[in-house]
């Protein structure tokens, strides 16, 4: 990046929408797009027709079973418009917002319909997982037929022996995430349960359980992104998007230390850069880190700096990671309680910083008064990761 | 008056052959990304900001396929993206990025591999809506973009005389280039004679595949001052999605095409383009794209007297594809965008419009020296 970056544009969120979170939902992906969009168009006071550009994005197409599928799902929302679907595997969700900030910070566009999609549900028979056989190099990993749970549960048991972390510290995140879910209108696997049941559930690689675990999801997810002078025409309550950052590691996983994600240190460095924040621990007042897996959230808390390396389970045991809490992670109840729509759960978290920057998460409200928050997303071979950082 | 100009300051390619058996996408990239690095003296773990890859997971046969994006480029921890489209998309966000303000330097890259795809018709039809299109199993995409091609033709008043005008014209063009393995001195009267495979498309008027890689490097103005004297300056982009159904669709006319150009014209300040472009490089991936390109974009108001009295030609006042495109090239997939934006800057005498058109996406791009 630039030394002296100098951004003239600035972008704000003005609104935002979200399908339920389900397994097998009745909508075709078309649908999902469009009910999504349309409660984020409502939310911001516009209509299809005052958009000028589409950003999409969505993970693999073998998901929704549709090759090239971003031209698929956006018909009745793109209808000849400017679009463009990115994809950074799991980390789309929150990349999908920080490409349209570069539409609209460029001059380029000025309002920007955000889009997210995934229906995995109906992807592959028994079980969507089987899409993740065909993720590996087809001539050194796929031969060994890994499957990502397996290398998911390399990387928490990296962790929990790098960090000195337990079990059932890890578990707290699930316990919590579920428990948050409870308040969300959209959620698909809320639920009141004790670290116990994490550890009791079905043991499916060591030394990951059922309900270490988030669900197989459909669902969509719709902000709209403005121009500055748009923004202040539209509402007196603006969500400015202050900083963005994207790393994507090397393919080859093997080759790093899985204990810690320096490719999420890099994209967080690179947001708080533009963000002007030189002490995330104190700066940022909410945050969604993302939790396929409960160890997820420790682990993203670490990379993007909210505590010292190693101190995430400390943390969250001391309850401070409570919606009541010093540093409220996943208020939303992430992805272990809301749901796993790959790119849709990403979105998910952006907006639901969105929605607590403006008071309006209702019973999902955190205590403290926030001002600047934080959403981040991971994927592919473990490899990437993506950040967005708003401010009131 | 806006303060940041991108410009393109280099490029590199590898491949252009039916089959490049011999190395695989990444090796592919890995010499495309090197020359084009070269070329200016650019270190990418140092000197490149971000890295952008243009690529789809069932044409790649891997899915999550931006997972293998990062090292061939030189970009493994650094900001690296995918965009699921044809290459000028990724030079289009690489152009954004670089407008912020917060990016100087970016390397975009598209590839394509299709003597690998061993199911190419099959991946077509999962293009297909799987509700309401793909029951009705047309025979192959070349059925549907030939309704296309029928409702074009009927609209602008073209015979396949006229398309035999283009096509000869075009695999002539491409004798002239070092990446055209498919460039012929085909006759009108020889494309007459060839049977028609889906009316009103014959043989020659399907662009053949092949293996292809492109990097290009995009700079803001001052950094690509330094990189290089000639840089190829992006004065418009424009991109477009029309309705995926193609009984949505307005057949005979392309709208993403013409609402993408549009909007390139506008911010380049090209009031009447027709006049103003001194050459076009047209998406090929069938003859009749690139005559409906040039139509769609209000180049012309009635092809066939450009057409027929060689002013398409590439001696003519609106060149089209003066070196060949995909017909002569062959079609690398998400990489023929990049192809025609490579074949502008070699031959950039002035300002020029350089498109794709892939799936119900259109991208434009305008350049000048």
């Amino acid at each position: 990046m630039r030394p002296n970056i100098n951004v003239k544009n600035r972008v704000a969120v003005v609104g935002a929408g979200l399908t339920l979170f389900r397994r097998r939902l009745m909508e075709t992906p078309q649908e999902l797009s469009w009910i999504a969009a349309r409660q984020a168009l409502d939310q911001a006071g516009l209509d299809f027709n005052d958009i000028d550009c589409v950003v999409s994005g969505s993970a693999p197409d073998a998901f929704d079973g549709v090759h090239m599928k971003g031209e698929y799902y956006v018909e009745g929302v793109a209808n000849g418009k400017p679009h463009v679907r990115v994809f950074v595997g799991g980390g789309t969700g929150v990349f999908v917002p920080v490409a349209a900030w570069w539409h609209v910070a460029s001059g380029l566009c000025r309002k920007v319909l955000v889009l997210a999609e995934e229906k995995m549900s109906s992807a592959s028979r028994p079980h969507p997982q089987a899409v993740f056989k065909h993720i590996w190099d087809p001539l050194v990993e796929k031969p060994l037929n890994p499957n990502l749970i397996w290398i998911f549960a390399m990387e928490m048991h990296r962790y929990m022996y790098r960090c000195g972390v337990r079990k059932e510290d890890i578990a707290l995140v699930s316990v919590k995430n579920k428990r948050n879910a409870l308040d969300h209108p959209s959620a698909q696997a809320a639920a009141k349960i004790t670290v116990d049941d994490v550890l009791n559930s079905e043991m499916l690689v060591y030394p990951v359980n059922r309900l270490d675990v988030s669900p197989v999801s459909d669902g969509a997810g719709a902000m709209v992104m403005v121009s500055e002078e748009w923004a202040n025409r539209l509402t007196d309550n603006p969500i400015w998007v202050e900083g963005v950052g994207f790393n994507l590691d090397s393919t080859n996983w093997t080759n790093r230390d899985l204990g810690y994600p320096v490719y999420l240190k890099r994209a967080a460095e690179m947001a708080y850069r533009l963000a002007g924040i030189e002490n995330p621990m104190k700066e940022i007042d909410v945050a969604e880190p993302y939790d396929p897996f409960d160890y997820k959230e420790l682990h993203h808390m670490e990379g993007l700096g909210l505590c010292p390396p190693c101190k995430a389970a400390e943390v969250t045991k001391e309850g401070l990671t409570q919606r009541d809490g010093d540093l409220p992670t996943s208020p939303s109840g992430g992805l272990l309680g809301v749901g796993n729509p790959i790119a849709a759960a990403g979105i998910m978290k952006a907006i639901e910083i969105f929605w607590q920057l403006r008071g309006e998460a209702g019973a999902r409200q955190v205590k403290k008064d926030v001002v600047t928050g934080l959403a981040q997303a991971w994927g592919d071979l473990m490899q990437v990761g993506t950040v967005v950082v708003m401010r009131r | 008056m806006d303060p940041i100009r991108v410009g393109i300051v280099s490029y590199g390619f590898s491949g252009f052959s039916p089959s490049v058996p011999s190395k695989s996408f990444r090796e592919m990239v890995f010499e495309a990304a090197s020359k084009a690095y070269a070329k200016v003296g650019l270190n990418p773990r140092t000197d490149v900001d971000a890295f952008v890859s243009c690529k789809e997971d069932f044409w790649e046969g891997i899915s999550i396929t931006d997972e293998f994006a990062p090292d061939q480029l030189g970009g493994a921890l650094k900001p690296v993206f995918t965009v699921t489209g044809d290459g000028l998309l990724g030079i289009i966000n690489a152009y954004m990025m670089i407008k912020t303000g917060a990016f100087d330097v970016i390397a975009v890259e598209a590839h394509g591999k299709p003597s690998e795809v061993m199911s190419y018709g099959d991946i077509e039809r999962m293009a297909q809506d799987p509700i309401y299109l793909r029951p009705l199993a047309f025979p192959s995409y070349h059925t549907v973009k030939a309704l296309e091609a029928r409702a074009f033709m009927k609209y602008s008043n073209l015979t396949r005389e006229d398309l035999g005008i283009y096509v000869s014209q075009s695999k002539r063009n491409g004798l002239l280039s070092n990446r055209a393995p498919h460039a012929s001195s085909l006759t009108v009267d020889s494309y007459l004679s060839e049977r028609e495979l889906v009316g009103p498309l014959s043989h020659s008027d399907l662009a053949p595949r092949s293996d292809a890689a492109l990097v290009f490097v995009l700079a803001s103005e001052g950094r690509a001052r330094e990189l290089t004297d000639s840089p190829t300056w992006i004065t418009g982009v424009g991109w477009a999605t029309d309705y995926h159904t193609p009984s949505y669709r307005e057949l005979g006319r392309d709208i993403a095409t013409k609402n993408a150009s549009e909007m390139a014209f506008r911010q380049a300040g090209l009031g009447d383009p027709g006049k103003q472009l001194a050459f076009v490089e047209a998406d090929e991936r069938y003859s009749f794209m690139a005559l409906m390109e040039v139509s769609s974009m209000g180049l012309v108001k009635d092809l066939r007297q450009p057409l027929r009295s060689g002013d398409l030609s590439r001696d003519g006042s609106l060149p089209v594809n003066r070196r060949g495109g995909a017909l002569s090239e062959g079609l690398p997939l998400e990489a023929h965008g990049l192809a025609r934006l490579a074949s502008a800057c070699d031959l950039l005498d002035g300002t020029g419009a350089v498109v794709s058109n892939m799936g119900n996406t259109s991208a434009v791009l305008v350049v000048r020296p």
